[in-house]
C-alpha cells in the first residue's frame, strides 16, 4: 500500500528528471543548478497554490477563485502600497493572508452552513472577486513606479543563494505537510474525503472540516496575491486570469484525486514542478509557446490515465500505526 | 463530481408532487426576470423597443444553446468544462478549410459542426470508456482543444467569411426575429421533449439519481453519458459556426471563458450540480435572465467586467434563496 503510494511520486518524479535529460542533450545549460533553481523559482507561485487547492480537493470540494482571490488581494495590496508606502512589508503580507483567508472563509461559510455544493460557490466567488478587482481599481493599473521599492525588492532578495520566494514555497510547504501528516485537523481533511459518512461517526464536523480548507486555500492565495504583483510588478484586472484551471492541473498531474481523500504535499509539489520544468523547457528546445497548452493538456490527460488506475483501489489507510496495533 | 454521498439529499422533486415542485423554482426564475425586466424599462428609455430587445437575445443565445446540453450532461453527475475550447478549435478549422482551400459556405458549417462532435465524442471516449472522471478529462481537453487552435494559428486571425456565411450570426428569419434566436427556441424544444417526455430523458434522470442502480435496471449508462459528450460537442459546434459568423473572423482566444458562463446558466436554471435534478425551462429562463441582467446593464454603461459580479452574485442569491427560506420554514415549525 504504501509502496504503491511512494510509486506515484516517484514516477513522476522521474517524468520530471527525463524532460530534464532529455532536454539538456540539446542545452548542456538547461540543467545546470542556476537554471534549475530558476525554474523552481518559477513556479514557487503555482507550489503553493496546489498546496491549497489539495487540501480543499481532499475534502471533495474544488476552488475555482483561487486566481481571482489572488487577483483581488493582489490589488488591494498594491493599491495600499501605492497609497502608503510607510506601511512595512511584514505587515502588508500578513494583511494579504487575512484578506485572502477573509475570502476563502466567505466561500466556506456558504459551502458549510447552506451546503451549496462548492463548485457553485466558487464559480460565483470567481466572477465576484475578479469584478471587485475592477471596482476597486477602476480599471486601472498599479505598476513599478507606484510601488515601493522594498514592496518589489523583498522577494528579489536571496539568502544561501535561494531567492527568498522560494523560501516562501518551502515554508507554505513544510507548513501544510505538518498540518496535513501530524495534526488531527490534516487527518480530518483526508477522513471526510475518504468517507464523508464514516467521518461524522468518528466526530469529525464535515462542514467546519470543508470551511478551514477553504480557509487555508484563501489564505494561501492571498499570499499569492502579494508574491505575484511584486514579482510581475503590474496588478491589472487581468492578473492570473484563467490560473484557477492550471491550479487544478497541477494537483490532478501530481495524484491528488477529484473524488477526494487522496493526495500528497509532495505530489501537489512535484505536479506543479512538472508544469513548471514543461513551460521551462519548451522555449529552451524550440517549440513555439503556442504548443504549451497543448502539451500540458495532454499531460493533464496522461496523468489522469495513470492515475485512475491507483485510484481503483478506493481511500487509504490513515492510522496504518493504530490499526497495526489492533 | 464531488461532493456526492454524505451531501447528496434526494431532490425534493421526489418526495412532492413534481408538478409544484417544478413550478416553485421556475416561478421564482420568472419573478426574477420580470423584476429585472421592468427595472430596465425604468432604467433606460431606450430598452423598451423591438430593436433593443432582438439585439439583447443576442447576449445569451450562443451560450444558451450549449446550455440546454450541458443540462443534461450535468443532470447526470459529469460536467464539461471543454466546450469553449471546442468552439475555438471548431472556428479554427473552419478559417483553415476556408483559406486554404476556399471552401464554399455548407462545407464551413459541416466542418465546423463534425468538429464539435469529434471532440464531445473524444470527451466522452475518456470519460466512459476509460471510466475518468469528467471534471479533469474536460479540464485536460480544454487545454488541449484550444492548445490545438493556438498551434494552428499563432498570433494570427481568420477572416473573409463569406456573405452568405455571416447570415447564420447576422441574419433575420423574420423582421427582427434573428435566425440565432430562431434556432435556439427550436433546440429549446427539442431539448425540452427529450429530457421530459421520452425513456432517453428519464434515464438521464436516473444516471443523476443513482448510476449504479440504473445499471442494474438496464439503463446503458456509459453509452447514454457517450451520447451526451457527443450532443455537447455537436452543439458547441453549432455555436462555433454561429459566434464565427457573427465575429466574422476567428481567433484562438474566441469564446474564453464560455464555459463558466454556460455552467452558471445551467446552474441558474435550477439544475443540481450533483446530478438527478433539473428542467430545460428554467435552463431556458436562466438564459433569459443573464441575456437581460447584461443587457440592462449594457444600456447603463457598466463595464463587462462589473457584469460579471451581478451574474456572480445573483447565482449564489438565487441558489441560497430556497435553502435559507428552507432552513427559516424549520427553525419556525
Amino acid at each position: 500500500m504504501n509502496r504503491l503510494l511512494k510509486t506515484r511520486e516517484i514516477w513522476l518524479a522521474l517524468a520530471i528528471l527525463a524532460v530534464i535529460v532529455l532536454v539538456t542533450f540539446r542545452f548542456p545549460r538547461f540543467s545546470q543548478p542556476a537554471n534549475l533553481l530558476t525554474i523552481f523559482n518559477d513556479t514557487s507561485i503555482l507550489m503553493m497554490l496546489a498546496l491549497g487547492q489539495m487540501a480543499v480537493i481532499l475534502t471533495r470540494s474544488i476552488d475555482l477563485s483561487m486566481a481571482s482571490n489572488l487577483a483581488l488581494t493582489g490589488m488591494i495590496v498594491a493599491m495600499v502600497n501605492a497609497a502608503f508606502p510607510m506601511i512595512p512589508i511584514p505587515l502588508l503580507i500578513l494583511g494579504c493572508i487575512l484578506v485572502g483567508a477573509a475570502l476563502g472563509a466567505f466561500n466556506g461559510i456558504l459551502v458549510w452552513k447552506l451546503d451549496i455544493p462548492s463548485i457553485v460557490v466558487t464559480l460565483g466567488t470567481l466572477t465576484i472577486f475578479r469584478g471587485l478587482v475592477f471596482v476597486i481599481s477602476g480599471g486601472a493599473w498599479v505598476n513599478a513606479a507606484q510601488m515601493s521599492p522594498a514592496f518589489i525588492q523583498l522577494q528579489r532578495g536571496s539568502f544561501l543563494g535561494l531567492p527568498i520566494l522560494s523560501y516562501f514555497a518551502i515554508a507554505v510547504a513544510i507548513l501544510v505537510y505538518i498540518l496535513m501528516t501530524r495534526t488531527p485537523q490534516g487527518r480530518a481533511f483526508y477522513a471526510i474525503g475518504v468517507n464523508p459518512t464514516a467521518a461524522v461517526y468518528t466526530g469529525i464536523d464535515v462542514g467546519r472540516t470543508k470551511f478551514l480548507a477553504f480557509v487555508l486555500s484563501g489564505a494561501i492565495s492571498g499570499l499569492a496575491g502579494y508574491l505575484w504583483i511584486s514579482r510581475y510588478v503590474i496588478a491589472s484586472v487581468e492578473v492570473a486570469s484563467g490560473y484557477e484551471l492550471t491550479i487544478i492541473a497541477a494537483c490532478v498531474i501530481g495524484g491528488v484525486s477529484i473524488a477526494g481523500g487522496i493526495g500528497t504535499v509532495a505530489g501537489a509539489l512535484l505536479g506543479a514542478l512538472f508544469l513548471g520544468v514543461v513551460n521551462n523547457a519548451l522555449p529552451v528546445i524550440g517549440v513555439s509557446p503556442f504548443w504549451q497548452m497543448a502539451i500540458s493538456g495532454a499531460a493533464i490527460l496522461i496523468a489522469v490515465i495513470l492515475n485512475a488506475r491507483g485510484e481503483s483501489r478506493k481511500g487509504r489507510v490513515i492510522l496504518r500505526r493504530a490499526e497495526g496495533v489492533a | 463530481m464531488t461532493d456526492t454521498s454524505l451531501h447528496r439529499r434526494l431532490p425534493d422533486r421526489l418526495d412532492t408532487p413534481l408538478k409544484s415542485a417544478v413550478l416553485s423554482w421556475e416561478t421564482l426564475l420568472v419573478l426574477v426576470a420580470i423584476g429585472i425586466f421592468i427595472a430596465n424599462s425604468i432604467a433606460s428609455p431606450y430598452f423598451l423597443n423591438a430593436w433593443s430587445l432582438s439585439d439583447m437575445t443576442f447576449n445569451f443565445t450562443e451560450k444558451a444553446l450549449i446550455a440546454l446540453a450541458m443540462a443534461l450532461v450535468i443532470i447526470t453527475g459529469e460536467i464539461d468544462l471543454s466546450v469553449a475550447s471546442i468552439i475555438a478549435l471548431a472556428s479554427t478549422l473552419m478559417g483553415l478549410v476556408l483559406n486554404q482551400f476556399g471552401a464554399p459556405t455548407p462545407v464551413l458549417v459541416l466542418v465546423g459542426i463534425f468538429t464539435g462532435l469529434a471532440c464531445g465524442a473524444f470527451n466522452g471516449w475518456l470519460v466512459t470508456g476509460l471510466k475518468l472522471p469528467s471534471i479533469v478529462v474536460t479540464i485536460g481537453t480544454m487545454s488541449l482543444f484550444r492548445g490545438i487552435a493556438f498551434i494552428i494559428l499563432g498570433d494570427q486571425s481568420y477572416g473573409g467569411y463569406p456573405r452568405d456565411f455571416a447570415w447564420f450570426g447576422q441574419g433575420y428569419v423574420w423582421w427582427v426575429i434573428s435566425f440565432e434566436l430562431v434556432l435556439f427556441l427550436v433546440a429549446a424544444v427539442i431539448f425540452y421533449v427529450l429530457l421530459h417526455h421520452t425513456n432517453f430523458g428519464r434515464r438521464v434522470f436516473a444516471i443523476g439519481n443513482n448510476a449504479t442502480a440504473a445499471q442494474f435496471s438496464g439503463v446503458r449508462v456509459d453509452r447514454i453519458k457517450f451520447v451526451l459528450f457527443c450532443l455537447t460537442g455537436l452543439m458547441s459546434g453549432i455555436t462555433a459556426v454561429l459566434l464565427t459568423a457573427r465575429l466574422g473572423s476567428t481567433r484562438p482566444s474566441i469564446a474564453q471563458g464560455f464555459e463558466l458562463d454556460v455552467i452558471t446558466m445551467v446552474v441558474l436554471g435550477g439544475v443540481s450540480i450533483l446530478g438527478g435534478a433539473g428542467s430545460i425551462i428554467g435552463v431556458v429562463l436562466a438564459a433569459l435572465i443573464i441575456g437581460l441582467v447584461t443587457f440592462g446593464l449594457g444600456l447603463l454603461n457598466v463595464p463587462g467586467i462589473v457584469m460579471t459580479i451581478f451574474t456572480g452574485t445573483l447565482l449564489i442569491i438565487v441558489i441560497a434563496l430556497p435553502i435559507l427560506w428552507n432552513m427559516w420554514k424549520a427553525r419556525r415549525a
